[in-house]
C-alpha cells in the first residue's frame, strides 16, 4: 500500500514527507525530479515512475506535486484517487491548497495525514469524519483554544466512522433547513478549421450544499434521465432506485458534496454555443503573419453567452503583436507566447472582432505548426444538455426545507483547430 | 506573565499565529531549546514544544535526539499530546530500539481503556514501532483487540495484524493471528471485513503459494455482501479479492458479475476499473450466445469513458489500461473512437497514450476520420508527438488495407511540409509500407529521394538506403545516390552501413556492369576498415556469395521477402490474458506480468483467465495449466523428425493420409532446444554408464516380478491394483493398466527401489511410481528425466515427492507424462531410458511402456476413410498375428478394447465368423487399422495390422494380447 508522501513545489523541494512505514529516505525523490527536469512542463511528468527498488506515483495539482512512494503491487488508481482526496482536504481545511497554507500549518496536515491512511490503508478519508475528529482551524477557536487550554482533537470515536453511512454524522442542527443543488456543464469541444464538431461532449456534475437537520433522506427526480450516458454517483446514492426509477435516492451528507457527475456524448445532443471564424497566416517570407478572429452565438437555446474568453498559443517564434479588438481588450505574454482576448458578454448584434498583424523573430522561418484556440464561455440558467431537475422530496424529518436549483453551462476543453 | 509572551512571540513573527513559527528556530540551541521546553511542567508548554519536534520531523530535520523527553509526555489523559507523541514514536522508534521499550506499558494499558477510540489508536500505533523486540509484548493486546467488541477498534487490530506480519512474520503465524483474521472476513461489519481482506490481501503477496485468501463461495457471498456496504477503499480490496476467485460454473460467474456491474458507477475510479477487471474476467466463462453477455459488453463501455474525462493522472492509468482492453476484447470500444482524439492541452503521455489506442482501434469504417486528425496532430508543437502521429499513419497503412492509399498521398503531404523529423519519420514508415504492398506504391520514390540530403537521422537514412538498394532497378541514378553516402561510411552509425552495405550489393546484383567498382569499394570498407565485426562479417559473407556462386548470390540476396505482419505490436496472447487479470495494477500500466518487475514477489502465481463453460466452442483460453515458470508443453504432440531416422520418416509420411485434419502445429524451436539439451546431457550421460541398456531394460521388463511384498506400502497402493485388475474383467470400459513391475532393485540404486507401470486416465499419460527407500539413510531431492525416445515421452513437471522419505518408507507418486520431448527411435519401440536423481545418487534404468498408452482418445476414424486408407496402405505393410487362448466373444472383446482406445468402426460376419475393423491412433498421429477375425467357439484370434510405420505393429500387437488376456 502506500508507503510515504511527499509534497513538492515547482522548483524541486520537499517541503512535507510522511511515512506510514518505516521511513524511506528522502533521495528517492531524485529519480522524480529527474523526471521532472526532462518534461518540458510540470503537467508532463509522468505520473508513475519505476526505480529500482520502488514505484513513484505522483500527481500535479494546484501547482504542487503530491508524490506517493509504493513498495509493493497496488492499484495505481486507488493512490492516485487518494492523493486527490489529499489535496482536496487541504483545501477543504484551510481554503486552499498551497505550499504557504501547507507549512503554516504543518502540525495538523500532518495529523490529518496520520488519520487518513494507517499501514498504507484508508482509514478516514471522509471529510465530515476527519471533521469530528480534527477541528478545522477558525479564528474563534483558536482564541478560544489558546485561552481554556482545550484542543483542536476530537476525544470520542466519530459517529460516522462505522455507521453505513459513513458520509453522514449524527445530530446535525441547523436553524435554516436548505437543499441547494448547482448542476454544472461542460462541454468538451474541438471543432476543425471550418467549424465542423470532430468530437464533443458534455461532463455535468451535480453538486450539493445540503444543510439540513436530523436524518433526511431525499429524492431528486430529473425531467429526462434518459439524456445521460454514464454517470456515477457520490457512495450516499441508491443505485438500486436509480436502476429502476432513474431517480436519485439518497441521505445526504451534510454539507458541499458532489452528488453525480454523468457524460453525455451522443453528438447531436451536444449543442456548440458559439462558433468562432479565425485566419491565422503567416507570409511566405516568413518576415509576419495576420491573424483575424471573430466570435459569435450559435445554439444557445436563447441565452446570452457570457465571460467569453480567447487564449491562443502562439507559435515559438513571434516577437510581437500588434492587434485591434472591437470589443474587450487583449493581452499577449511574450515569455509563454500566449494571448488572451477577453471579449465578456457576446452581443449578437455586433460581433466581436480581433484582427492586426503578427511579427516574427528576425530570420526565423515560417512557422510550421498551427496554433489552437481554447475558447472559454459560461451560460447562466442553462444547462446545455437540456437536463433538468423535475422535483426534490425529503422524506424522514419534518420541517420544510428550502430548495434551489442552479443550472450553469461552462467551456470545458473547448478548443478551435487552425 | 505567559500570555504576554506569546503575544511577544506572536508579533515577532508576524500577526498570524500559525506553524511556521515553529521552523524559525533553526539556530544551533534548537534541541537543548527544546529538550527544555519538553521538561516544562506546564502542560501548554510541553504541547507547544511536541508540536515543534513533529514539525521539524516533517520537514526532515532529525530530532531523533529527543526521544526520552518525548516519550516522557505520553503518560497523558490529553488526546492531543497522546497524538502527538505516538507520532513522534511510529517516526523514530526504530533508530532507538531500547528506548522504545518504556513506551510498552502505556500501550498495553491503552488498549484496554473505556474509549474505543484510545484502544484502536493505541493498537494501531503499537504495530507502527517496527522494532523486533517490542512485538512479543504486543501479541496479548493485540488478540484482545482482534476480539474487540468495538467494529472500530476491530477494523484497527486488522491492520495491525499486517504491519506485525511486516516485521516478523514468524511471529504471526505461530500466535495464530492469521487465523484469526480469516475469521474477520465473516465479520458482522462491513468494513472490518474490507479491512481483513486488505490485510490478508498484503500478506498474501509476500507469501504467494500461502492459501491464505480461501475463496468459496461462502466467503465469495460474504464478500459480495460487504462490498455493497463498506467505503470505496475497502470496495477496491473486495474486488481486486474477488478478482482472484475461479467460479464453478457460468451461472456462479454471471450471478457475480450482476452483483459487481454496480460498481461502475462509483465516484472512484480505482473502484470502477477494479470492478472492470472482475468483469473482464469472469465474463470469460459466459458463453458467447448468452444475452446477459451482450449486455454486459454494452455496460463495459461508458464507465471506460468516463475514466477518460477525469484528471490526466487517472487518464494515463486508464489509457494503460484500455490498451490492453481494446487487444482482449475490440468489440467494447469500438464505437468510441472519438473519445480518444487527442486534446490541444492534454498532457503529453496522455496524448502518446491516447494515439496508440486510436491505432488499435482504426479500422475500415473509420480510417477516414482517423487520417484526419492524424495529419492534424502531425502538424502540432511537441516534436515526440509529431512523430508518433507520422508513424501512427504508416501503421494504420499497414493495418486497414483499404486505406494504405490514402495514408501513402496522406505521408506525401507531409513529406511536402520540409519539416525535417516529419519528413524522416515519413520515410521510416513508407519503407515498411513498401514491404507490406510491394510492386504498388513505387511510383512515390522519386518524391523520396528529393529528400535524400535532409536526413540526418540514422534510422531515416538506413530506410531511404534501403529503399534505394530494394528498387535499384527503377532508380535511374541509384549507383550515385548510393555512391554519395559512401563517402563519408566510417561516420554513419552501424544501421546505416549495413543497410548500405546490402543495398550496394543489391545494386551490384540489378546492374552487375555499372557497378563492379563500387561493390568492391563497399566491400573493402566493411571488411578491411572496418573493426565492427557484424559489419565485417556480412562483408565477408557477401564477398564469397559474389566470388564463388554469383546465381546463388543472387537468389539469396535478391530473394523474396516475407511480408511484414498486421500489427507488429501486439501483447504476446498469454501475456495479455495475464495482464487482463491485473487490470487496474502497476503491471497492467507496464504491460509486463507482476512476477517481472515486481520485488519480493518470488515465485507469484500466473494468473491465467478461466476458461468459458457449457457452449460447445472452442475456448480462446487453451487451459493448459501451466506452473510458475514451468515449461509445460503447450504444442499439440507433433515430432520433429531428426535426419537419418527412420521413424522420423515414416512419421513425415504419416502425415499425409487423407485422415488427419491438418499438419500438426510446429513445436517451438525455443522449447525444442531446451528440451534437447537436457536429453543429450542425459544421453550422453546413459551412454557412458549402461552401454547395453536396451537389453538391461528387456530384462527387466520381461521378468515381471509382481510387486515386491512391500508390506509397508500404503493399503491404496494395493487396492488400485486390484481395481486395476478388476477393471481388466469386470470394467470392460477401463483402460488397460498392466500391474506394476520392478524397474529398479534396491541393491542396483543404493537401497532406493522403484516399481512402476503406466496408464492413461482422462488422455492423460500418467507413469505411476512406487518409490521405496530400503536403505538406512533419509532421501530427498528427487528429479527424473527420461532419455530421448521413441514417442517423445517426457515428464510435464517435476517429480513430486515433497517430503524427505525416510528409511523402509514407500511413497506413491504418479508423474504426468507429456508426448512432445525430444524422438529418437529406440530398440525395441517401446523402450524408455529413465534417469532418476535423489540426494544420495543418479540412477538408471529402462522400462517398457505398454504402447496402448499412446492411444488417443480421437482415434476412431471414419467408415469411408478407414476403407480408403486401408486399400492406400501398400500390403507389404501388413502384418499379422494370432492372438492364443482368448474366450470373449466379439462383442466382448469389442467393448474391451474401446476401454483402451482402440475403436470398433465396423462388424461383419461371414459364415459364423465375426470381422471386427479397428482403428488407432497414436500420440503423434500414426493410425494403425485392424482386422480382427473372431471364430465362435475357437480361442485362437486372428489379426491383421495395416500401417504406414508397420514397425509399431509388433507393439500394438502385444497390446491387443495385454488387453483381451486381463
Amino acid at each position: 500500500m502506500i508507503h510515504s508522501l511527499f509534497l513538492i513545489n515547482p522548483s524541486g523541494d520537499i517541503f512535507l514527507e510522511k511515512h506510514w512505514k518505516s521511513v524511506v529516505s528522502r533521495s528517492v525523490c531524485d529519480y522524480f525530479l529527474e523526471a521532472k527536469e526532462k518534461a518540458l512542463e510540470p503537467e508532463d511528468v509522468p505520473p508513475v515512475i519505476h526505480t529500482p527498488r520502488h514505484y513513484l506515483i505522483s500527481i500535479y495539482r494546484d501547482k504542487l506535486f503530491f508524490l506517493s512512494v509504493i513498495q509493493t503491487e497496488v492499484p495505481p488508481l486507488f493512490v492516485i484517487e487518494f492523493l486527490h482526496r489529499v489535496a482536496e482536504m487541504i483545501q477543504d481545511y484551510f481554503g486552499e491548497c498551497s505550499e504557504t497554507v501547507v507549512k503554516d500549518n504543518m502540525v495538523m496536515v500532518y495529523e490529518l495525514l496520520e488519520e487518513m491512511l494507517d499501514n498504507g490503508f484508508p482509514l478516514a478519508t471522509e471529510s465530515n469524519v476527519l471533521k469530528e475528529m480534527i477541528r478545522p482551524p477558525t479564528i474563534l477557536r483558536s482564541v478560544v483554544n489558546t485561552l481554556t487550554g482545550t484542543s483542536n482533537i476530537g476525544d470520542t470515536l466519530p459517529t460516522g466512522q462505522l455507521s453505513t453511512i459513513p458520509w453522514r454524522r449524527a445530530g446535525v442542527k441547523y436553524t435554516n433547513n436548505e437543499a441547494y443543488f448547482d448542476v454544472v456543464e461542460e462541454i468538451d469541444a474541438i471543432l476543425d478549421q471550418s467549424g465542423t464538431t470532430v468530437f464533443a461532449e458534455i461532463q455535468g456534475v451535480v453538486g450539493a450544499c445540503v444543510k439540513l437537520s436530523g436524518m433526511p433522506d431525499l429524492t431528486l427526480s430529473f425531467m429526462n434521465p434518459r439524456l445521460l450516458d454514464d454517470v456515477s454517483f457520490h457512495p450516499c446514492v441508491r443505485y438500486k432506485r436509480w436502476e429502476s426509477e432513474r431517480v436519485l435516492s439518497f441521505i445526504p451528507p451534510d454539507g458541499n458534496f458532489t452528488l453525480m457527475t454523468y457524460h453525455v456524448n451522443a453528438q447531436n445532443l451536444v449543442a456548440i454555443p458559439v462558433y468562432v471564424k479565425q485566419s491565422i497566416s503567416f507570409f511566405e517570407s516568413g518576415s509576419g503573419g495576420r491573424l483575424d478572429v471573430t466570435v459569435g452565438p450559435k445554439q444557445t437555446m436563447g441565452k446570452t453567452v457570457e465571460g467569453v474568453m480567447v487564449t491562443v498559443h502562439l507559435p515559438k517564434t513571434i516577437l510581437s503583436v500588434n492587434l485591434t479588438a472591437t470589443q474587450g481588450s487583449y493581452t499577449y505574454d511574450n515569455g509563454t507566447k500566449l494571448l488572451v482576448w477577453d471579449i465578456g458578454k457576446l452581443n449578437p448584434q455586433k460581433l466581436p472582432n480581433l484582427r492586426g498583424s503578427l511579427s516574427l523573430q528576425a530570420g526565423a522561418p515560417k512557422p510550421e505548426e498551427n496554433p489552437s484556440l481554447n475558447i472559454d464561455l459560461k451560460i447562466q440558467q442553462l444547462a446545455i444538455s437540456g437536463l433538468k431537475v423535475n422535483r426534490l422530496d425529503m422524506f424522514g424529518e419534518k420541517y420544510k426545507p428550502f430548495k434551489g436549483v442552479k443550472y450553469i453551462t461552462k467551456a470545458g476543453k473547448f478548443q478551435v483547430r487552425t | 506573565m505567559e500570555w504576554a509572551n506569546q503575544l511577544c512571540e506572536n508579533r515577532q513573527f508576524g500577526s498570524k499565529m500559525t506553524d511556521s513559527k515553529y521552523f524559525t528556530t533553526t539556530k544551533k540551541g534548537e534541541i537543548f531549546e527544546l529538550k527544555a521546553e519538553l521538561n516544562s511542567d506546564k502542560k501548554e508548554k510541553k504541547k507547544e514544544a511536541v508540536k515543534k519536534v513533529i514539525a521539524s520531523m516533517t520537514v526532515g530535520k532529525d530530532v531523533s535526539a529527543l526521544f526520552p523527553d518525548v516519550v516522557n509526555c505520553m503518560q497523558t489523559d490529553n488526546l492531543e499530546l497522546k497524538k502527538l507523541v505516538y507520532l513522534y514514536l511510529m517516526n523514530y522508534a526504530k533508530s532507538q530500539p531500547d528506548m522504545a521499550i518504556m513506551a510498552v506499558n502505556t500501550f498495553v494499558k491503552d488498549c484496554e481503556d473505556a474509549n474505543p477510540l484510545i484502544r484502536a489508536l493505541a493498537v494501531r500505533t503499537m504495530g507502527c514501532i517496527r522494532v523486533d523486540k517490542i512485538t512479543e509484548y504486543l501479541c496479548e493486546p493485540l488478540r484482545k483487540c482482534l476480539k474487540d467488541e468495538d467494529p472500530y477498534v476491530r477494523k484497527t487490530a486488522a491492520v495491525c495484524v499486517a504491519k506485525l506480519h511486516d516485521i516478523n512474520a514468524q511471529l504471526v503465524e505461530d500466535q495464530g493471528f492469521l487465523d484469526t483474521l480469516k475469521d474477520l472476513i465473516s465479520d458482522s461489519n462491513p468494513m472490518v471485513v474490507a479491512n481483513a481482506v486488505a490485510a490478508l490481501s498484503e500478506i498474501a503477496e509476500s507469501h504467494p503459494n500461502s492459501n491464505l485468501l480461501d475463496l468459496n463461495p461462502q466467503s465469495i457471498n460474504k464478500l459480495l455482501t460487504a462490498l455493497n456496504e463498506c467505503t470505496e477503499w475497502g470496495q477496491i480490496f473486495i474486488l481486486d479479492c474477488l478478482a482472484n476467485y475461479t467460479p464453478r460454473d457460468d451461472r456462479e460467474s454471471q450471478s457475480i458479475c450482476e452483483r459487481v456491474t454496480p460498481r461502475l458507477s462509483h465516484a472512484n475510479s480505482a473502484v470502477v476499473l477494479s470492478a472492470v477487471k472482475v468483469l473482464m474476467k469472469f465474463m470469460e466463462m459466459l458463453p458467447k450466445d448468452l444475452d446477459y453477455y451482450g449486455t454486459l459488453l454494452k455496460k463495459l463501455a461508458p464507465p471506460l469513458v468516463t475514466l477518460l474525462s477525469a484528471e490526466p493522472e487517472l487518464q494515463y492509468v486508464a489509457l494503460r489500461n484500455i490498451n490492453l482492453i481494446v487487444q482482449k476484447r475490440p468489440e467494447i470500444l469500438k464505437h468510441e473512437m472519438k473519445v480518444f482524439f487527442v486534446k490541444y492541452n492534454d498532457p503529453i503521455y496522455v496524448k502518446l497514450e491516447k494515439l496508440d489506442i486510436m491505432i488499435r482501434l482504426a479500422s475500415q469504417a473509420n480510417i477516414a476520420q482517423v487520417l484526419a486528425e492524424l495529419k492534424e496532430y502531425a502538424t502540432e508543437v511537441d516534436v515526440d508527438f509529431v512523430r508518433k502521429a507520422v508513424r501512427a499513419i504508416g501503421r494504420c497503412a499497414i493495418k486497414v488495407e483499404q486505406s494504405a492509399e490514402r495514408c501513402v498521398s496522406t505521408l506525401l503531404d507531409l513529406i511536402q511540409t520540409k519539416v525535417n523529423y516529419v519528413v524522416q519519420e515519413a520515410i521510416v514508415v513508407i519503407k515498411d509500407i513498401f514491404r507490406k504492398y510491394p510492386n504498388k506504391y513505387e511510383s512515390v520514390i522519386a518524391t523520396l529521394c528529393e529528400n535524400l540530403d535532409s536526413l540526418d537521422e540514422p534510422e531515416a537514412r538506413a530506410a531511404m538506403i534501403w529503399i534505394v538498394g530494394e528498387y535499384a532497378e527503377r532508380i535511374d541514378n541509384a549507383d550515385e545516390l548510393l555512391e554519395s553516402f559512401l563517402e563519408g561510411f566510417h561516420d554513419e552509425s552501424t544501421q546505416v552501413q549495413l543497410q548500405l552495405l546490402t543495398a550496394i550489393v543489391k545494386l551490384f546484383l540489378k546492374k552487375p556492369t555499372e557497378t563492379q567498382e563500387l561493390v568492391q569499394q563497399v566491400l573493402s570498407l566493411a571488411t578491411q576498415d572496418s573493426d565492427n565485426p557484424d559489419l565485417r562479417d556480412r562483408g565477408y559473407i557477401y564477398w564469397r556469395l559474389l566470388s564463388t556462386d554469383p546465381v546463388a548470390a543472387k537468389e539469396v540476396v535478391l530473394a523474396e521477402k516475407p511480408l511484414i505482419s498486421e500489427e507488429t505490436d501486439l501483447i504476446e496472447p498469454t501475456l495479455l490474458e495475464e495482464l487482463i487479470c491485473h487490470i487496474g495494477t502497476l503491471a497492467s500500466v507496464y504491460h509486463k506480468p507482476p512476477s517481472a518487475f515486481v520485488e519480493g514477489s518470488r515465485g507469484v502465481m500466473h494468473k491465467r483467465l478461466p476458461a468459458r463453460t457449457g457452449s460447445g466452442e472452442s475456448t480462446e483460453s487453451p487451459d493448459v495449466g501451466t506452473a510458475a515458470g514451468g515449461s509445460a508443453p503447450e504444442a499439440a504432440p507433433s515430432i520433429i523428425p531428426s535426419q537419418g531416422d527412420l521413424l522420423g520418416d515414416l512419421l513425415n509420411l504419416d502425415m499425409a493420409p487423407p485422415t488427419t485434419t491438418g499438419p500438426p502445429p510446429p513445436n517451438t524451436g525455443m522449447q525444442m532446444g531446451g528440451m534437447d539439451l537436457l536429453g543429450g546431457g542425459l544421453d550422453s550421460l546413459l551412454g557412458g554408464d549402461i552401454g547395453g541398456s536396451p537389453a538391461m531394460g528387456a530384462g527387466f521388463g520381461a521378468a515381471p516380478a509382481v510387486m515386491p511384498a512391500s508390506l509397508n506400502a500404503p493399503v491404496g497402493g494395493g487396492l488400485g491394483d486390484l481395481f486395476d485388475l478388476g477393471g481388466g474383467v469386470g470394467m470392460p470400459m477401463g483402460a488397460y493398466i498392466p500391474p506394476k513391475t520392478v524397474w529398479l532393485p534396491a541393491m542396483k540404486a543404493k537401497g532406493l527401489e522403484i516399481s512402476g507401470t503406466f496408464a492413461r486416465r482422462a488422455g492423460v499419460i500418467q507413469m505411476e511410481l512406487i518409490l521405496t527407500n530400503k536403505a538406512m539413510s533419509v532421501m530427498t531431492d528427487f528429479a527424473i528425466q527420461f532419455n530421448r525416445n521413441s514417442f517423445g515421452l517426457a515428464p510435464a513437471g517435476p517429480l513430486q515427492v515433497l517430503t524427505p522419505l525416510g528409511p523402509n518408507q514407500t511413497i506413491e507418486v504418479s508423474l504426468p507424462l507429456s508426448t512432445v520431448g525430444p524422438v529418437m527411435k529406440m530398440d525395441p519401440l517401446n523402450n524408455l531410458q529413465v534417469a532418476v536423481k535423489n540426494n544420495i545418487d543418479v540412477f538408471y534404468f529402462s522400462c517398457q511402456y505398454p504402447i496402448s498408452m499412446l492411444f488417443v482418445e480421437d482415434g476412431k476414424m471414419e467408415r469411408q476413410v478407414f476403407l480408403a486408407t486401408w486399400k492406400d496402405i501398400p500390403n507389404d505393410n501388413e502384418s499379422q498375428f494370432q492372438i492364443k487362448d482368448c474366450h470373449l466373444n466379439s462383442d466382448a472383446a469389442s467393448s474391451k478394447l474401446q476401454g483402451s482406445n482402440i475403436f470398433t468402426i465396423a462388424k461383419r460376419t461371414v459364415e459364423g465368423q465375426d470381422m471386427l475393423y479397428m482403428s488407432i491412433k497414436l500420440s503423434n498421429g500414426i493410425w494403425v487399422l485392424a482386422e480382427l477375425r473372431v471364430q465362435a467357439g475357437n480361442p485362437n484370434y486372428t489379426i491383421s495390422l495395416k500401417c504406414r510405420a508397420p514397425e509399431v505393429s509388433q507393439c500394438v500387437f502385444q497390446c491387443y494380447e495385454a488387453v483381451l488376456k486381463n
